[in-house]
């Protein structure tokens, strides 16, 4: 007899029975109680089912198409490290832009990862909370991935041993943990809008395109790959955003102030993210592939501004602060690099003047203000450097409330004057970089009026090494705040010129060569 | 409260006077001289005399500066948060109505940073 084969399903078929079907009314406990964070933000939801996801991913076609891309990604992995792929790379001042990316993302990967297995949980709708799982397990490879893939550069290199300690207490790697801890303290709805717009629209575009594209520039195999790995998630992961802003925005009337709030302030917290990617373009890539500037109008004033574009039929409309981003983007990339170049003393890499032809690349990228505002400080830096008195700060900066980046921007309009801003409340005094940071902090001050300022603690004594009196006699701060960092001081920080880095890579590459 | 919150959201200010052991913050930034990238962040009893500010603590973040050395202390002008403020300088922080977290910044008439445009 014939077997009678039933006709195989269709993708929306399939999708409809591994998503949709999961999910049910209950009968003996309340639904609110079931999704207890649904409601307080204000966010009305009439119909779940309106839901739609745009790539109707199942698990078993995730699995198979993540294994595939992991294999290809491992295999690249695997043939770097045997090569010696770290001594292709242009110049070893290149893996001090690696340093600070694995100090920072890895963890702020994992922290997605946390936010989106907590919010699928939470969100009422089968649909969404398919994609935020799904979304929750990319997030969490692309941490290892990253772990994995710099882990090369580790073997050999300084500044690298501790990542994950160091991103729970060194100074400068608050302000991406922060924006994080920010998102995952709110509800599930400002979350999504934070991270599914603002990290992956705005900040993931910019990070895995041009500055991985950067990567490839460089001869960096290892981070190109997991870039490009990453970027085919993170196609997924912004649509994920845009449907959810989408689908708050038609269920109810009442959702668009709210949304549009959350707009404003995660377009305004992602750019001040962004300007560690905008130094990393300018000045840590001894290759460029493209400023700043020119990453900045492809991806923010093309892409960003399309997306404002097609939300306006909804009543969104462009946040107030991207007027001040505008001003702000021949700037951002030249303060930040100054910045950690006079506090070269207290990061877990090496910094360094731009060469001649570096500068000069600049000006060519920046012509209305790189000559004028900046070059002359190099100048500057260069005739003390070469007289053997390298410029470091002795003290700790002030510090924005809110981003937490330290109050190195200067006014929108005049970039000769440091912009202060500041607020009372309840009886304390706060400081913010800008018109935009000290906004969010008013509209929330009860949440940000806790914000671990490194500096702040730092002067309450916080920060020494477990075990160290600061009492004691003799008592060094800055050995045991080293020490509370884990950091080795002249070994994974200062000035890249005369650091074993740089001498390890001349003579490995020069071995390489000859018998 | 503005927080939207699910439940009783508690105010924990981590950076409250008390938490300092006696001392206080003050930041301090020294307009047109972007030498040094932002405001200095001090921590001082409220007891330090104005002058051991400009004389003793200021130095440590400022002096690299060519012009530091040609300030003339009793001419400074000075901005607390934004406002003309003049200090005495023989009077303590607290006297001079100094508390915790205020900010001030430096003005140095005559002596406006290299290159022209302030640094």
């Amino acid at each position: 007899m014939d077997m009678q084969v039933k006709k195989k399903l269709g993708l929306k078929e399939k999708y409809a029975l591994m998503t949709r079907d999961l999910g049910w009314e209950t009968t003996y406990e309340s639904m609110d109680d079931v999704y207890p964070y649904m409601k307080f933000e204000g966010i009305k939801i009439h119909d779940w089912d309106k839901w739609e996801d745009p790539f109707r991913l199942t698990m078993d076609s995730y699995w198979k198409y993540q294994a595939e891309k992991e294999k290809k990604l491992y295999a690249i992995i695997d043939a770097f490290a045997q090569n010696n792929g770290h001594l292709s790379v242009t110049d070893a001042r290149y893996i001090n832009a690696l340093k600070l990316m694995l100090s920072a993302f890895p963890s702020l990967e994992y922290a997605s990862h946390r936010g989106f297995a907590h919010i699928g949980r939470q969100m009422r709708g089968v649909g969404p909370s398919v994609a935020c799982q799904m979304q929750s397990i990319d997030e969490i490879r692309h941490a290892q991935t990253q772990i994995h893939s710099l882990s090369n550069y580790n073997k050999f290199y300084n500044g690298m041993h501790d990542w994950r300690h160091m991103n729970d207490h060194m100074w400068y790697l608050s302000v991406a943990k922060s924006f994080f801890e920010d998102a995952t303290t709110a509800g599930p709805f400002e979350f999504i809008t934070a991270i599914g717009f603002s990290f992956e629209y705005v900040l993931t575009n910019l990070v895995f395109v041009p500055f991985i594209s950067g990567a490839a520039f460089n001869g960096d195999m290892a981070a190109m790959t997991f870039g490009f790995s990453a970027q085919s998630d993170e196609a997924r992961h912004m649509t994920l955003g845009l449907e959810f802003i989408k689908f708050m925005l038609e269920q109810d009337p009442n959702n668009l102030p709210i949304v549009q709030g959350w707009i404003d302030k995660w377009t305004w917290r992602g750019v001040r993210v962004l300007t560690l990617v905008a130094m990393m373009m300018d000045y840590m890539l001894p290759k460029r592939v493209m400023s700043w500037k020119e990453a900045w109008h492809i991806y923010f004033e093309e892409n960003g501004m399309a997306l404002f574009n097609d939300l306006a039929r909804y009543g969104i409309k462009i946040p107030t602060c991207v007027e001040q981003i505008r001003k702000e983007q021949d700037h951002i990339s030249h303060q930040a690099w100054l910045s950690f170049y006079s506090a070269g003393a207290m990061t877990n890499f090496h910094t360094w003047l731009p060469s001649e032809d570096e500068l000069d690349w600049l000006s060519s990228k920046y012509p209305t203000t790189f000559d004028k505002y900046y070059r002359p400080r190099f100048d500057l830096l260069r005739e003390r450097a070469e007289k053997g008195e390298r410029f470091y700060s002795k003290t700790m900066p002030m510090l924005c409330q809110t981003c937490q980046i330290p109050l190195l921007f200067t006014e929108p309009d005049d970039p000769t004057t440091i912009a202060y801003r500041e607020t009372t409340y309840s009886g304390n005094k706060f400081h913010f970089c800008s018109d935009h940071c000290k906004c969010i902090f008013e509209k929330e001050p009860e949440k940000y009026s806790q914000a671990w300022l490194p500096a702040h603690q730092i002067a309450m004594g916080n920060c020494f090494a477990e075990g160290d009196d600061p009492t004691a006699p003799g008592f060094d701060p800055i050995a045991s705040l080293m020490k509370h960092w884990n950091l080795r001081h002249g070994t994974d920080n200062l000035d890249f010129d005369g650091s074993e880095d740089q001498k390890n890579f001349a003579a490995w590459r020069e071995a390489s060569t000859k018998n | 409260m503005s927080v939207v919150s699910v439940t009783p959201y508690p105010i924990d200010i981590k950076d409250r006077k008390e938490k300092f052991h006696g001392a206080q913050l003050l930041y301090v930034g020294w307009d047109k001289h972007l030498l040094f990238f932002a405001p200095a962040q001090f921590c001082l009893p409220p007891d330090t005399r104005f002058r051991d500010l400009c004389e003793v603590h200021l130095p440590v973040a400022f002096s690299e500066h060519p012009d530091f050395a040609s300030i003339n202390w009793e001419e400074a002008k000075w901005l607390k948060s934004g406002q003309p403020f003049e200090p005495d300088l023989e009077k303590t922080l607290a006297a001079n109505g100094l508390d915790h977290k205020d900010v001030l910044r430096l003005q140095t008439p005559g002596l406006e940073g290299l290159g022209g445009v302030g640094i």
